[in-house]
């Protein structure tokens, strides 16, 4: 590694300090064995249905259904976008009692597993739960349908944007806040024409990051929505129902079309920031 | 008279009165929920449920294979780290992004490619299936699965930390005749030790509560291939709630104790760890 002659294309460049060799053949290593080959064998393996035969597996009715839920669910739960400005603001900006335990309860969805808040979450908005029979009550039904699937994201959401935008808000300073109020703009005409447009892009990032974990999100989701085919069923869902029925190629076509239109979506907010970004 | 700006009192009242409803809505009750439930029928039916022979495996299962994955990550973290922060070469960026890769794929792709690989019908399924390897439904499975999902936990949390710090120390240690190994030991992990804690702590409470992505490759084999997640899951589709609830209170404490040591850390060793966080 060291005798590369200088004449070469150099791709390193020199530094005293050791092991370099060592520790970027060894990263390499483990992380195409653990996930760039795994994944090249799911972008590969669909096109032994042919074209066509990708083609009709994933526009199928009941795979279409799905991953209509799945990406429209996860739409709708971008409303976390509005609660969790709401949140990150009051946390920052005001005081209140509490205000420590209720930042650190912000991350519980990270921490919490998947399938506990699943059932957690069922049992709380079933007919008979405690959310549930009030809510039924108004002739609302939220478990089993697909409004159980956006109250379950809206769930796995809220930290995301929470988490990004606080250290934008509390870095904020008050400066440009008195400037505008010097200059005889009212509190509402600062928050919409100062403080909105800094927090923008961080809003932005924050919703991508919900969206994207949504879309795929699993555990938290079945056991809320009912899983009844073209109603309430997912799309990582219908992987799973695939593969337990030996269509490798057709659970791979689904895998290949969500991590294809979450990677576009993620593109497509990137691009909308960096347009942000220079127009500032 | 309040500041030009400040919110007024209305605003400030709502936001807090919606910020507070909406953590009791969508936090503390389902968190709430778990507890109570798991109690429903007293507190020795809970324990009961938690001792059986079948949840007592799945605890166990649960340790091992966060027992394997979390070294592993924590190994490949600290390599990647010390190649990406304390050298310079071509295509570093690209390393970075790669490996933040598996936080943007949903846990149920993350079974599927080992299944596609290594399953009955994969690429290496029927040499394996020749050789007698199990991997699909059985603890490798498991495993893999597990690394995929907390991958970045500790990689992203040093690689940052690290290029922060730069590389004076580490020089000067070099050039006063050092080993490697000795200027890792002695002047890299003592600068970046609760930064390497805060993300084996993220990676491990992932990777014991991990539900998803072991679902797709455990083949649901009561008292052998279920981690507690799973457990939760079978028990609950047999209609046996207090069991469920019992094993999902043991994740949701885990999650809590999580919880605080992640506050605790980011209070009290706040620039220590705040590479990460500052951006």
């Amino acid at each position: 590694m060291a005798a590369i002659p200088s004449t070469a294309f150099r791709w390193r460049e020199p530094g005293v300090l050791p092991g370099f060799g060592l520790s970027l053949g060894f990263t390499v290593f483990y992380l195409s064995a653990i996930v760039l080959i795994p994944l090249a064998a799911l972008l590969i393996r669909p096109w032994e249905l042919g074209w066509v035969g990708f083609w009709e597996a994933v526009t199928a009715p009941r795979v279409l259904a799905s991953l209509k839920l799945s990406f429209g669910g996860a739409a709708i739960a971008a409303l976390n976008a509005v609660f969790g400005l709401i949140v990150a603001w009051a946390l920052v900006r005001y005081r209140f009692p509490f205000k420590r335990l209720v930042d650190a309860l912000v991350d519980l969805p990270f921490a919490l597993p998947t399938a506990v808040a699943g059932i957690a979450l069922s049992t709380l908005y079933a007919p008979n739960g405690w959310l549930g029979a009030p809510l039924a009550a108004w002739g609302l039904k939220v478990a089993y349908t697909p409004l159980g699937v956006v109250v379950a994201l809206v769930f796995i959401g809220l930290p995301f944007v929470v988490r990004t935008l606080q250290p934008v808000i509390s870095e904020l300073g008050a400066e440009a806040e008195e400037a505008a109020a010097t200059l005889g703009a009212s509190r509402a005409q600062t928050l919409i024409r100062v403080v909105f447009p800094a927090l923008a892009p961080a809003l932005l990032t924050g919703t991508a990051l919900a969206f994207a974990r949504a879309v795929g999100e699993y555990g938290s989701v079945i056991f809320i929505a009912g899983n009844l085919p073209m109603v309430s069923e997912i799309a990582p869902l219908l992987i799973v129902i695939k593969l337990e029925q030996f269509d490798y190629a057709g659970a791979a076509a689904i895998g290949v079309v969500m991590l294809a239109a979450s990677f576009l979506i993620i593109l497509a907010l990137n691009l909308v920031q960096s347009l942000l970004a220079t127009r500032r | 008279m309040r500041k030009p700006t400040e919110d007024g009192p209305i605003v400030r009242g709502v936001c807090v009165a919606l910020t507070i409803g909406f953590v009791v809505l969508f936090l503390v009750m389902p968190l709430l929920t778990v507890f109570s439930q798991a109690l429903d029928k007293g507190v020795e039916a809970a324990l009961d449920a938690l001792t059986n022979p079948d949840s007592l495996s799945a605890i166990w299962l649960t340790l091992i294979v966060a027992a394997i994955a979390v070294p592993l990550n924590l190994l490949f973290g600290v390599s990647a780290a010390w190649a990406i922060a304390k050298h310079d070469f071509r295509g570093k960026s690209l390393l970075v992004s790669l490996v933040d890769l598996p936080f943007s794929v949903s846990p149920v792709i993350a079974g599927l490619i080992y299944v596609l690989i290594f399953g009955m019908q994969g690429w290496l399924g029927p040499w394996l299936r020749e050789h007698d390897v199990q991997i699909i439904f059985a603890l490798p499975g498991l495993v893999l699965a597990t690394i995929f999902v907390t991958f970045p936990f500790v990689a992203r949390e040093l690689i940052p930390l690290m290029t922060d710090q730069g590389r004076d120390e580490e020089e000067a240690a070099i050039s006063l005749g050092a080993s490697g190994l000795q200027t890792f030991f002695r002047v890299t992990l003592p600068n970046i030790k609760w930064g390497l804690l805060y993300g084996v702590l993220l990676c491990n409470a992932r990777a014991m509560g991990e539900f998803g992505a072991v679902s797709v490759v455990s083949g649901h084999i009561r008292g052998q291939t279920n981690t507690m997640p799973l457990h939760v899951e079978v028990l609950y589709n047999d209609y046996q709630f207090v069991g469920a609830f019992a094993v999902a209170s043991l994740l949701a404490l885990l999650a809590i104790v999580t919880l605080v040591l992640k506050s605790l850390l980011e209070w009290r060793f706040a620039d220590e760890i705040a590479a990460a966080h500052r951006h």
